[in-house]
Parts: structure tokens; sequence; C-alpha cells
């Protein structure tokens, strides 16, 4: 794809073909979610219901994608989880962030698995997407019958209108933080090819996650010929 | 009885090119007067009569209320409450006939999503336009008197149409032709307000000197008023809301979310075309892969 990847003799893999498809599971959902989301926000998007099959099928569809979401997002979770707790090196990321927009990465210090931004997707997103699942479910007639019936809870008209509100807003932010992670997927070259063959150049592993990367030659490598 | 021109809208759910604004129609009133209210039902059974509904037998658990709430056929429901006066010692029977209130600034029309599927027509009827409804119930999130109600058959929500179709040919709706004591009056605004004039002057003079109508200005006022014994209290009426308004959650929802919301997604959008131009893409470089094969070549 691009030009490194020809010239890299070593290519290391990141993402196994099972993780691969749930982050794409994970992504088509998202994107399904966000176009008839928008539909039902805003009445300039209310066109898009048509991608949907029309107003009530985008009622009926959005949930049940969330539905979807929720589960394979909590594959992708418990999957990255433990790449992804806070270390003392996020904090001198987070710090130096100046070099990180700047592309001056030699300022940094070597990154593991993720850097502090990565986990910053991975850790919001699970929050959105919890609170986005909580409040969906009371938007939700189908699901509330379901929770009535299970739990013998009714949320009353105001908790109706915050989970509206809530999930609005958690949607809102969570569109944002979609934006910034497929950026820095453009932006980093060589950074797709992670997610779509499952493996990454050794340059790119040795330039933005080295400490990684010496992980992995300690267990295993697999030169390119 | 005057026409009312009933299909002109002039407010439309979801839509953001506003609607052109024809002269305002004479607008109309529902009037309902509890004190004169004998719960004998005809109002229901006209509405269900009327819209072609029929609702199912229910079970008897010791209330009047029949049935037990609004529904997606009900449209309309005398609600009982049994109330002792503390200043009389007096027990009274309050029943009030709930229904879609049809406000002036109608929380279910600003709530809802679907283009068109809420109107606010000249005469003031707020009605919902079923083949736009996409049954969603953002308008029971809107509604400031919890009147809406989905169908679980079509998806679709049902409220009080104060006859839009009787009203258009000239005709009260079905629920004051029944009404076997003329406790509900319909007409023009201006006639429906004056009637209650004297309605509350005759009450007073009976010692209810909290006579009153409500008409909430929370919402603009309604359509559908009320002649109340103690206007002072209205939640003395089974709940029914002291000041109502469009909540402010729903307001916020609505309103401040929808733009914010599209100025930060647009803004993040922005921040990452102009980060690309300034910064460039972040490549890997020939001494990176070198560096890498050095470490690979080193272990393996």
């Amino acid at each position: 794809m691009t030009t490194h990847d020809t010239d890299a003799r070593v290519r290391v893999r990141r993402y196994s073909g099972l993780a691969r498809i749930n982050h794409w599971v994970v992504a088509i959902s998202f994107v399904l979610l966000m176009l008839s989301g928008a539909a039902l926000f805003y009445p300039t998007f209310f066109g898009l219901t048509a991608l949907f099959g029309g107003g009530q099928m985008t009622r009926w569809l959005h949930p049940w994608i969330g539905v979807a979401l929720s589960v394979s997002f909590l594959g992708l979770f418990l999957r990255f989880f433990w790449a992804n707790l806070p270390e003392f090196t996020d904090f001198v990321w987070v710090a130096r962030i100046r070099h990180v927009l700047s592309g001056h990465e030699e300022y940094l210090p070597e990154i593991g698995k993720y850097n502090a931004g990565q986990k910053f997707v991975f850790w919001s997103q699970f929050v959105l997407v919890s609170v986005m699942l909580v409040t969906g479910i009371g938007l939700w007639d189908q699901g509330l019958a379901f929770i009535d019936q299970t739990f013998g809870f009714v949320p009353t008209i105001d908790q109706r209108r915050w989970a509206a509100l809530l999930h609005a807003c958690a949607a809102i932010v969570a569109v944002t933080i979609l934006i910034i992670h497929v950026y820095a997927a453009i932006w980093v070259r060589g950074t797709m090819s992670a997610m779509l063959s499952g493996v990454v150049s050794g340059g790119w592993a040795w330039r933005h996650h080295r400490k990684w990367l010496r992980k992995e030659v300690g267990r295993r490598i697999s030169p390119a010929e | 009885m005057a026409t009312f021109q009933p299909f002109d809208v002039i407010r439309k759910s979801a839509s953001v090119t506003s609607t052109p604004e024809p002269n305002r129609a004479t607008e109309v009133v529902k009037l309902i007067d509890t004190s004169k209210c004998i719960g004998c039902k005809a109002c229901q059974s006209a509405c269900l009569e009327w819209n072609d509904m029929r609702e199912t037998v229910g079970t008897n658990v010791g209330v009047y209320d029949n049935p037990h709430d609004l529904t997606p056929n009900m449209f309309t429901l005398m609600r009982f409450t049994e109330w002792e006066n503390p200043k009389s010692g007096n027990l009274e029977w309050l029943i009030r006939k709930d229904g879609c209130m049809h406000c002036e600034d109608p929380g279910c029309l600003k709530a809802c999503p679907a283009p068109g599927a809420i109107v606010q027509y000249a005469n003031g009827i707020v009605d919902f336009i079923h083949e736009n409804c996409i049954g969603c119930g953002y308008c029971v999130k809107g509604c400031p008197f919890n009147i809406p109600r989905i169908s679980q058959v079509d998806n679709k929500a049902y409220k009080c149409t104060l006859c839009s179709d009787r009203v258009a040919v000239g005709q009260q709706p079905a629920c004051a032709k029944a009404c076997p004591t003329h406790c509900i009056s319909f007409g023009t605004k201006a006639e429906m307000v004056a009637l209650s004039d004297k309605r509350i002057t005759d009450l007073k003079s009976r010692g209810f000197d909290k006579a009153g109508l409500y008409n909430p200005p929370g919402v603009s006022g309604t359509h559908v008023m009320y002649v109340l014994h103690h206007a002072d209290q209205p939640s003395l009426y089974a709940g029914l809301p002291d000041n109502p308004r469009i909540s402010p959650i729903v307001e916020m929802w609505k309103g401040v979310s929808k733009y914010a919301g599209m100025a930060i997604v647009g803004l993040s959008a922005i921040a990452g075309v102009v980060h690309y131009m300034l910064a460039g893409p972040n490549r890997v470089s020939k001494e990176d892969e070198e560096n890498a094969e050095k470490l690979a070549g080193g272990k393996s």
C-alpha cells in the first residue's frame, strides 16, 4: 500500500484474523449506527433513513445494530484489555503531545503495544458504548419491555428524557473520537495494514511501538522472505 | 358553527425550513368544566365510536378509571379523584377528562424527529400524521402531560385529534357532542374564555373562591382548557401539572445538544484536515526499517 511496505524486510504480526474480524464488525456497526442515529438526531439527516428502508425500519434496526455493536465491542474490550492498562510512559506521552502531533517521535519514550492516545480511544469508547447501551435500552420499546419483564423496572418519563439527552451527547463524543481514531490511522502511514492484513512493517513498529517490537522480537520474528 | 380551515399547517415537526405562516385562523378551544362532570364516560364511548377504536375488556381493581390509563385506542379518559377538602370537611369527587391538551407550544412536536409526523393547524389543533410517524416514542418524552401512546399493533403514536376531521366540516368533537351535562363545550377561543368567565363567576358565588381557568402559560396556553373549582391546586385533579412546560431536558436535547454536537463533530473533522496540511503524513523512514532489521537480525 505504502512504499515502506515493499522496502520492509521485517514484518510483524499485530492482529490475528479473529481480532480483525471483531474490529471490523464493531466498525461497520458503528458506521451504521452513526448514519441511522444521525437520521433520528437532526431533520437535515432524516433522508438517511432511506438507506435503512424508511423511518419505521430505521427506528426498528438502530437498537438491534446497537446490540450487535455492544456484543462485538465487548469482544474487543476483553481482547485488548491488558494491553490498554495505563502506565507511566502514558503520562510522558501526554506531556509531550506537542511532539506527537508534529511527528517527532524521537522525543518520546519507547511505547508498548498502545500509546496513551490509543488507550484513550479504547477507554473512552468503552465508557461511551456502555452509556449508549444503557440509555439506548431506555429509548427502546422492546428493550424496555424486556427490562420490565426481567427486572420489573419501568423508567419514569423524566428518566427517559435524560436517557435521550445522554444518548445524544455520548453519541456526539463517540463520533468525535471515531474521527480522531480514523484520522490517526490515515495520518500515521502503515497503520491501516495492521487492521487489513494484520501485519505491520518492522520500521512502523520500531518508529511507533518500539517497546512492543522488542518484546515481539524476543518472542518470535518472521522475516518477509 | 363556523368552519375552521383546519388543515392549514402552521407548525411541522422535524422541519428545518420554517413553514410559511398563513393568516392565523380562528383558534378553537375545547372547554371542559370539571364542576359539571358526572363521570358518565359518554365522552369516552363517543371517542371510541368516532375514531372506530375498541378497547379490550380489562380487570376491575376497585377504581372507577376504565381503562386504567390512556392507551393507543383510548384517547380520552375520565380520571376520578376522591378528595377531602380540609376547609369544608367535605368529600369532593373530582373528575377530570384527561387527554391531549393541544398546547400552543407542543412538546411532542418539538421532540418529534420525523418530518411532518406532528403538525399544528392554524386553528390550534395539534395532530399526528400517522403515515409519517416512525414510532420512536420521542413525543412521549416531549409531552408535559404524558399523553401520547405508542401502538404495539402498527408502531405509531396515538392521541386525541380534537376531532380535527369533524372540526374540518364544522362539527364539534365527538366527546363534546355526547356530553349530557354540557360539561364539554367547543367553539372559538374567545367564546370559550367568555363561557369560562361565566362559569367561574357562578362557582365563586357558590363558595369555590379559588375557581378558575386552567390555560397554562408555560406551554403558551392550551386549546383544551379546564374550569377547575380549585384552580390554585390543579394537581388535585389526578396529577394535572401545576406549571406544565416543555422539560428543560427536552429543550437541551432538541436545542443546544444538536448545534453543539454538529459543531464539535464538524470542528474535529476540520482539525484533522488542518493538522494533515500542517504536519503532513507521519511516514516510516528507511532508518526505521533498518533499525528494525538490525533488531530482528541480532535476535534471529
